[in-house]
């Protein structure tokens, strides 16, 4: 379990990134991977007292605080009505109610990591995220360009989501229901044109995008693959046609 | 650092190490109830309340509780025996090392959910494992539970 | 004095009664080993081997000593050296003396290099990166079937022992061996229409018990050794330890508080050696709770088998002749790798007892660098009846006939006798009546063999009969204390170790009946070494039937001793005093007294205060037999098998408490269709286990159950309390053939390997794809 000398409960977002930029210094999001690596945090900042714990939903976007919980991710009526219960989906099967009060969006994304299901989810949707740069300076970035940069020293805020009226449904597979996902998928689609996003490939997601269904599996089938505890290249690599399809069935059958 | 936390109703005032975790905190002030089964918050034997909330102790720094309020099955005696003579008279309590917190979340579940569905109930739940009783005795407790409860109310 | 075997239950019995510790158990009382260790404990860490096997050429712990807080740090160098098992086993004790506390010899990835004992866990943790090891490395055994003879020896060492009854030999990597075979299989496979001979693997898999391992020890006031452990075998741990420290048993004193599950993992003692040898050497209260990481790379797991299985049939499904050959790897130290793997034949063969002229079994346990396994629910008849199920399964197939049907045709049937079993009478045995119930609650006739379903999904269903027994017959020892109290209750002291399954209330049960009182007036108290009477513990199936019978026979007996004394109160002889458990009333005068009444007087001027010791072996082990039936949804597309229903129809005997044993059957199919389907070990080519927490190692949720259905046919075991025979193991084994035999009937395709993935299921079909396109 990782060690830390000093706790600060940041009072302001100036203060966090700050303390953000020596690099023994962590930023604290659910805890859930932080407390299982190992290695010694000099300063953890806490994020919690600087309401970035709500999601919002305006005319043309729901705005997501880096320090909402996937259980509010989960249950946000506004989301739930907007996206036909694809966010519910992606994240309902993740460990247990207790683990997603815990786990951050923040965090989730933050990490970039391969097994993630919300950020399979989010690859699909119109979504940036938010940095904050220290002074001023705040910048808004691409999901998938933030996914393709390394970690810097930035503060991860928020996450807007564009109310853009493009449908998702998501699919994943799982050898046992609250495991990560063998495979997971988000299809979406915007004016007749399909977006999908595969991650737990098992490394992090990435996006497809094609006019037809065929196209998009066959695009999606030669994404990189690869085999771990829980499942072989090859096997993945048919899931992702198999899910792929079932999303997009489901798509047309709304 | 010194932490001030309402634990169970009470106010706690006490110095604690920054990395230490809530279960740790909640173990050393007593509330031997919040057990732990492992170390990569899968198991849900440590499941407390934050602010109402049931969360993993072990995922929450004791730091992060700092003016909030924690709740431990400690401080839910009534309602606990309560739920829990449902299970013990299933016989699914069985070992009990993971009645704690999977009581604590049952009652959370209660707060939460109005009239849940079978689907509903397993999915809240399905972070609090058990290795002893194939769970089917759980749910039959949580229905005569909820059941009962109705009644009452009528 | 009335026979168990004549005693009609009374109001207990049968019933439903709620476990006697229930209360504190849902309310979060403090009654587990942590829960109750000393306050000031030096807390224990370990530092373990990354190496599968290796010799230690240096080892330097002087910074480590150095750590502020730090009590002591301790090598091989540092420790008794004495060999000894960790095993639980009863005298004669089958398990090799393998281990000493710590060895210069590591053999195993996680086996344990050094001991930290410190205030805190921080400064434990911080000693344990300050010591420094050199290792020669050796070449490692990783693959269980290259080591019967293998150059590479796991075991060396000259102060090797092993009981003469296990055939093993330290120089050939073995530790069992055994060959028995009734009749002439080979003259009877030749008479045979159809011979199938068919290759099955099993893994190792976790117990996984919610309460990890876990110990505490103290000095008591008379300068002896407190152990409190969460424990199934507490008279065990104190021999091992005593053999461990190299000190006289007088010396020890083991407890058993509540224990969070044990389901035979803590039937090793597992990690009581590290408190114990901190305790001893400091004088100092210690502890260890051991991550669940090392719960799972350093604790007990199933034992791994190969079993090859050849079956001789008649066109009309006559079985014939059973020949069954198993490997065993029992990884670094032989803990129950010398009794395991008898179970796979044993418990499998008798079941087909009806009608068989010949077996033949034939056992080997080899050691290898992988942890040590140890006791699992089963023990070794889950590997075994996988093998034989799935090939019965395989045969009704290829004689056409339904799988339910040969079973009918060759199962065992009470009075039949079980060869392949210690030559047995299957003395009270339903299995037939549970088939035709089982059949029923799951629409077998309906249902087998499948039927694919409009999403294109196949519904199919499997059938696995199972036994086991119900102690280790003329072996495990059990024995019990009733005494009475003033106001006439009583406290029955048990050495069997209830581990949540609730045997201190059933035994209460029984006692009750005997005594004709109220439940609530029979403490239960167990274990304490010091108090309770030798008991062999709780594993073996043993506890409802063997320490039954002991609470049957110390109650009896008390009944005898109570009426006797009421007799010289009342001035009467002792056949003429009647006793309804309340009240004892002399028939001749109608002078009465109540027990209450007797019980305070006997506690001044008497000459014998009311106390009974008994209990026994058993030259029996009368098998309980279930049936279990599988529905299952198969996605051809991804090969996903979703259990949807389990039916499964036990006969334990009487049974003795309704709720606990419906919940021992739920709770055992589960960890069943766990093994079935994803749980399991597996190995780096360097040997590390890479299931090491709950994030990898999935055990079944509440989400991955299917709908059980549990019911029992009760036959009458004549031998047993009440007619009880056992339950806790034999409700693990049916899942595994069940379910593979769904999967055979969902896809053509018998899988050989556990567990059975969704990755090995669609593989299957898409090779059976293949080769039906090239046919």
């Amino acid at each position: 379990m990782i060690t830390i000398r000093e706790y600060l409960k940041a009072a302001s977002l100036e203060e966090a990134w700050n303390a953000n930029q020596k690099r023994p210094n962590r930023v604290l999001g659910g805890m859930g991977w932080m407390k299982m690596s190992s290695g010694n945090v000099s300063t953890a900042i806490d994020l919690s007292g600087l309401s970035l714990d709500q999601i919002e939903e305006t005319d043309d976007a729901f705005i997501v605080g880096a320090m909402a919980t996937l259980r509010q991710f989960e249950t946000h009526e506004g989301l739930e009505r907007y996206f036909h219960g694809a966010v519910r989906e992606s994240v309902r099967h993740i460990v247990g109610v207790q683990f997603r009060n815990c786990a951050t969006i923040g965090g989730s994304v933050w990490l970039r990591a391969g097994f993630s299901d919300p950020l399979t989810l989010l690859l699909a949707l119109d979504c940036t995220v938010e940095l904050y740069q220290g002074g001023e300076q705040t910048v808004q970035i691409p999901i998938a360009e933030f996914c393709r940069m390394k970690p810097d020293n930035s503060i991860l805020t928020a996450v807007h989501i564009r109310k853009t009226g493009r449908q998702i449904a998501y699919q994943s597979f799982r050898n046992t229901e609250t495991d990560f996902p063998v495979l997971a998928v988000a299809v979406s689609r915007l004016d007749g044109s399909y977006c999908a996003a595969v991650g737990a490939r098992p490394t992090r997601a990435m996006e497809v995008n094609a006019e037809q269904v065929e196209e998009l599996i066959e695009k999606a089938q030669a994404l990189p693959y690869g085999d771990n505890l829980r499942a072989s290249a090859e096997y993945r690599r048919m899931l992702a046609g198999v899910l792929i399809r079932r999303a997009a069935d489901e798509l047309e059958r709304r | 650092m010194e932490i001030k936390v309402k634990l169970n109703g009470k106010q706690v005032v006490d110095s604690i190490e920054p990395d230490m975790l809530l279960l740790d905190f909640c173990r050393a002030h007593y509330c031997k109830s919040v057990k732990r089964g492992c170390e990569t918050s899968n198991c849900g034997l440590c499941t407390v309340w934050l602010d109402g909330k049931p969360v993993l102790s072990c995922n929450v720094l004791a730091a992060r509780a700092d003016g909030h309020e924690v709740t431990t099955l400690e401080g839910l005696q009534e309602e606990a025996r309560e739920f829990g003579m449902f299970l013990a008279r299933e016989g699914g309590e069985q070992c009990g090392f993971c009645n704690p917190g999977f009581i604590m979340n049952v009652l959370a579940m209660e707060r939460e959910l109005d009239n849940p569905t079978d689907e509903e109930i397993l999915e809240y739940l399905a972070g609090n494992l058990c290795r002893c009783s194939g769970y089917a005795s759980h749910m039959r407790a949580i229905h005569k539970w909820l059941d009962s409860k109705k009644e009452a109310a009528q | 004095m009335r026979k168990p075997d004549s005693r009609e239950p009374g109001k207990y019995v049968g019933t439903p009664i709620v476990k006697k510790d229930a209360e504190a158990l849902v309310t979060g009382k403090p009654v587990y080993a942590e829960d109750l260790a000393p306050e000031n404990c030096l807390i224990i860490k370990i530092l373990r081997s990354p190496h599968a096997h290796a010799m230690i050429r240096d080892i330097d712990t002087s910074k480590a000593k150095l750590v502020p807080g730090v009590e002591c740090v301790l090598t091989y160098k540092d420790v008794p050296q004495h060999r000894f098992t960790q095993a639980g086993q009863t005298f004669l004790e089958a398990s090799p003396y393998d281990r000493y506390i710590l060895d210069r010899h590591v053999r195993f990835v996680g086996d344990e290099v050094a001991i930290v004992a410190a205030e805190t866990e921080k400064a434990a943790n911080k000693a344990l990166k300050l010591i420094k090891v050199t290792y020669d490395i050796l070449p490692a055994i990783l693959d269980y079937r290259e080591s019967l003879d293998n150059e590479i020896l796991i075991h060396p060492e000259e102060d090797w022992t092993e009981s003469d009854w296990s055939h093993g030999d330290n120089k050939r990597n073995s530790v069992y061996h055994e060959d028995i075979h009734v009749g002439d299989v080979d003259a009877i496979f030749a008479e045979c229409d159809e011979v199938m001979e068919e290759s099955y693997h099993t893994i190792e898999d976790q117990q996984a018990m919610m309460e990890p391992f876990t110990a505490n020890c103290w000095m008591d006031t008379f300068g002896r050794l407190v152990i409190q452990s969460a424990t199934q075998i507490p008279f065990h741990v104190r021999r091992n330890m005593a053999n461990a420290l190299g000190i006289p048993k007088s010396k020890i004193r083991v407890i058993k508080p509540r224990i969070g599950g044990g389901f035979g993992a803590k039937q090793t003692a597992v990690v009581e050696r590290f408190p114990a040898v901190v305790t001893w050497l400091t004088g100092k209260p210690s502890k260890i709770y051991y991550t669940r990481e090392e719960t799972m790379i350093a604790g007990s797991a199933r034992h791994e088998m190969s079993v090859r299985v050849k079956l001789g049939a008649m066109k009309d499904g006559t079985i014939r002749a059973i020949e069954m050959h198993v490997l065993s790897n029992t990884g670094a130290y032989g803990e129950h790798g010398p009794t395991t793997i008898g179970l796979a034949g044993h418990k499998s063969i008798p079941l087909y007892g009806g009608k068989y002229e010949a077996f033949r079994f034939v056992a080997d346990t080899v050691y290898s660098n992988h942890p040590s396994a140890g006791a699992y629910r089963g023990y070794g008849a889950p590997q075994g009846i996988f093998a034989l199920e799935n090939t019965v399964n395989l045969m009704a197939a290829r004689l056409g006939i339904d799988p339910t049907k040969i079973r009918e045709m060759n199962m065992l049937h009470e009075g039949d006798i079980m060869t392949a079993y210690n030559n047995e009478t299957a003395n009270a045995c339903a299995l037939d009546q549970c088939m035709a119930r089982c059949k029923e609650m799951m629409d077998w006739d309906n249902k087998f063999p499948a039927k694919v379903l409009p999403n294109g999904h196949i519904r199919s269903v499997g059938v696995a009969m199972a036994m086991q027994g119900s102690c280790i017959n003329y072996i495990d020892e059990a024995n019990v204390t009733i005494k009475m109290n003033d106001d006439g209750f009583y406290s029955l002291l048990v050495g069997s170790t209830d581990m949540g399954t609730g045997s201190d209330t059933i035994l209460a049960q029984m006692a009750a009946d005997v005594l004709e009182c109220d439940v609530d007036d029979i403490v239960t108290y167990g274990v304490d070494t010091d108090v309770s009477p030798y008991d062999s513990g709780s594993y073996a199936s043993s506890t409802t039937y063997l320490t039954g019978n002991a609470v049957v026979k110390a109650a009896e007996q008390l009944r005898m001793n109570i009426t006797e004394q009421a007799a010289k109160v009342l001035e009467c002889q002792k056949d003429e005093v009647e006793f309804d458990g309340k009240v004892l009333t002399c028939v001749r005068t109608g002078a009465s007294i109540t027990l209450g009444d007797l019980a305070n007087q006997l506690q001044g001027g008497s000459d014998s205060w009311l106390s009974v010791t008994a209990g026994g072996n058993s030259p029996v082990s009368p098998p309980p037999y279930m049936v279990g039936m599988a529905e299952i949804d198969l996605d051809p597309e991804t090969g996903k098998v979703v259990p949807i229903k389990y039916t499964t129809c036990v006969d334990c005997g009487t049974v003795i408490n309704p709720n606990l044993a419906r919940v021992q059957t739920e709770g055992g199919l589960m960890q069943g269709l766990g093994m079935a389907l994803y749980e399991g070990q597996s190995y780096t080519d360097i040997g590390v286990n890479r299931m090491r927490n709950f994030m990898q190692y999935k055990i079944p949720t509440r989400m991955d159950i299917p709908e059980i259905e549990v019911d029992f046919r009760e036959s009458y075991e004549p031998t047993g309390p009440f007619g009880a025979k056992s339950i806790g193991e034999i409700v693990i084994n049916t899942p595994s053939p069940a379910i593979a035999h769904a999967i055979f009937n969902a896809t053509g395709v018998m899988h050989h390997e556990l567990p059975i993935t969704a990755e090995k299921v669609w593989r299957a079909i898409q090779q059976k794809k293949q080769e039906e396109s090239r046919a």
